[in-house]
């Protein structure tokens, strides 16, 4: 497979790890934010050295695989034409502290994930490197050289599935693949799967015993059913 | 005046502690006890200790400058600090007037480091929107900034007051000013904010290889130049035990620093703490634990490495028994820093 170009939307705590861990990896990685080329570049020449700095338009115009890495409460900024026909992976998580109390994009009957993809409705999503803390993403990796942490993901589209693996392995971790995007809500913030960065067998122990914890049983009571 | 090149401090939430015989202190015992711990550190020459701010049940301090100010009268050199305060949900002029306050009654050896902290309580609790937290940081930080020039204050807050030729009291004596310094996790925005502001900054670096905060450090250089600003002594704040007896220290931190972790870890969505991430913290990691010399080469290796002046200890995590918290502070004052000293070659001062 040639080598695709990253692009991530999103240049704070996840989005300039990710930049790092890219470039570690020798990847094409491209970042963008709402920042001001010429602000952010000297900023991401000092964190991931051989990130090339654009505007998000360039990113996402210039890119493969586009990671989104901005808070969930700004995906409506997101351009569905400008994103039409890429693949998307999507790392946002609805957080309380940014994205406020109440959460009135996503519940338990519709998966943040979905959320993006209805919006993004011509691009292809999955929904990955959400679940692990931006610190983890690093120690995890620098830690095990031998057994690599398990990076879950989900997608509607299994045409994608190749391309996401490659990605995500290039990155340093397992994929793992979960199942359509709405299996994503295993793995967003109050999930035992959230914050995980543990090797494949021991999540995937996590996931068959899902529905035995409070998350999972929250599931049922607001689906009536486990996720299908 | 000779000033010192490195500084040591210790930084303490409070946390609950327990009796020598495993029954936990009260609230209120704790306070005490933590001026008693302030008076030790003194007593051993340590340069600060730096008090957090939470209003949850592991942590006595909720209000740190009326303990600094107790402090201040029990200890003699010792800088009293906080660490951290958390501007954002607080009156940055109730914040001056009780700094200003621990000003006279310490004589000028107060502190105040700005930040985040560990955990959100305080929003809620004083009736600020956390998901503002940007905003209110950036705007009162700035009006931090302008109290501390002493004037009469003119101010036309968006999330703050509005203040027209305010003095605010007590005044601050002519030519001093608050000791001010921001705290900083892993977001690079809040690094290059403390720069602008012409303010040191300390870098919470509580898990993982230190060293891995090596491109935080080398943004604060560069801002420094893209700013035009000086360089400000950079400091790092990390967890610590430190007893003679290595595996004695190690089993307590396995006890009272996961048990603090795991807490942290329900609100940041971390997992909890698996035995062997807690014992790579020790080996490799962000955990000063174990005996005097192991403590003190680890903080050289890694102040040298990342090129730190300050370096701040955080004693009795999780609680931890009474001789434990201050075996740690005495091996720290005793033994730690004046070995850190000399493997940073002398001890810093000129
Ligand atoms: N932090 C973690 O450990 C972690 C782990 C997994 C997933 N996540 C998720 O990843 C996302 C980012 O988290 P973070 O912690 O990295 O947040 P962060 O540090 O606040 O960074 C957010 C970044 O997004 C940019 N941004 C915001 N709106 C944008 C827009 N409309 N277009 C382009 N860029 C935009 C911001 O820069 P400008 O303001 O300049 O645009 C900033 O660079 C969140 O959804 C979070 O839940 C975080």
């Amino acid at each position: 497979m040639t080598e695709p170009t990253i692009g991530i939307v999103g240049a704070g705590k996840l989005g300039s790890t990710l930049a790092r861990l890219g470039i570690q990896a020798q990847l094409p990685i491209l970042i963008g934010s709402r920042h001001k080329v010429e602000d952010l570049k000297w900023v991401i020449d000092t964190l991931a050295p051989g990130t090339i700095t654009l505007t998000t338009d360039e990113v996402i115009e210039r890119a493969d695989v586009i990671i989104l890495a901005i808070p969930l409460g700004h995906y409506l900024d997101l351009d569905p034409v400008k994103l039409a026909g890429k693949i998307v992976l999507d790392a946002s998580n609805y957080w309380v502290e940014v994205d406020g109390t109440h959460n009135n994009i996503s519940d338990f009957k519709r998966s943040s994930s979905e959320v993006v993809q209805d919006h993004l409705n011509n691009s292809l999503v999955a929904k990955a490197f959400n679940h692990m803390g931006y610190h983890d993403l690093e120690i995890e990796v620098d830690r095990h050289p031998d057994v690599r942490r398990a990076m879950a993901y989900a997608t509607d589209h299994d045409e994608i599935r190749p391309t996401v693996e490659h990605v995500i392995t290039a990155f340093g971790f397992d994929p793992l693949f979960l199942g359509p995007l709405r299996y994503g809500l295993l793995l967003e913030p109050g999930s035992p799967l959230f914050g995980e960065a543990i090797p494949r067998d021991e999540f995937q122990d996590k996931i068959n015993t899902i529905y035995d914890s409070p998350y999972g049983q929250k599931i049922i009571t607001e689906r009536g059913e486990k996720i299908k | 005046m000779t000033e010192k090149k490195y500084q040591f401090g210790l930084d303490t939430f409070g946390d609950i502690g327990f009796k020598n015989d495993g029954t936990p202190m009260t609230g209120a015992e704790t306070l005490r006890q933590v001026v008693k711990e302030a008076h030790l550190a003194d007593e051993l020459g340590i340069d600060l200790i730096a008090l957090g701010e939470h209003h949850r049940s592991e942590f006595a301090i909720s209000s740190p400058e009326i303990v600094l100010s107790a402090m201040a009268q029990v200890t003699k050199n010792i800088k009293l600090g906080t660490a951290v305060t958390v501007l954002s949900s607080d009156d940055p002029v109730r914040v001056f007037e009780r700094f200003s306050t621990l000003h006279a009654l310490s004589n000028g050896r107060e502190e105040i480091m700005l930040g985040r902290g560990s955990f959100t309580e305080s929003f809620p609790l004083y009736g600020y929107d956390l998901e503002k937290y940007d905003d209110l940081f950036e705007e009162k930080i700035a009006m931090w900034q302008a109290l501390l020039e002493g004037k009469p204050m003119n101010w036309n807050g968006k999330l703050t007051q509005k203040l027209t030729d305010t003095t605010v009291y007590p005044q601050l004596p002519e030519g001093e000013t608050i000791a001010t310094s921001v705290a900083v996790g892993g977001t690079p925005e809040s690094i290059i904010r403390a720069v602008y502001y012409d303010l040191p900054v300390v870098i919470a670096i509580i898990g993982g290889e230190p060293t891995r905060f090596r491109p935080y450090v080398d943004l604060y250089h560069k801002a420094t130049k893209q700013f035009d600003k000086p360089e400000r002594p950079l400091g790092m704040h990390a967890h610590g035990i430190i007893l003679d007896d290595e595996k004695e220290a190690i089993e307590v931190g396995w006890k009272y620093i996961k048990a603090e972790m795991d807490r942290i870890g329900i609100d940041r969505g971390w997992a909890p703490m698996t035995r062997d991430r807690f014992e790579f913290e020790i080996d490799k990691g962000s955990y000063y634990v174990g005996t005097p010399e192991t403590v003190a080469q680890k903080i050289a290796k890694n102040m040298k490495a990342m090129d730190m002046q300050r370096f701040d200890l955080v004693y009795g995590t999780g609680g931890q028994l009474l001789h434990q918290r201050e075996d740690t502070i005495r091996n720290y004052g005793e033994k730690v820093i004046p070995r850190v000293k000399e493997l940073l070659g002398g001890d810093g001062n000129d």
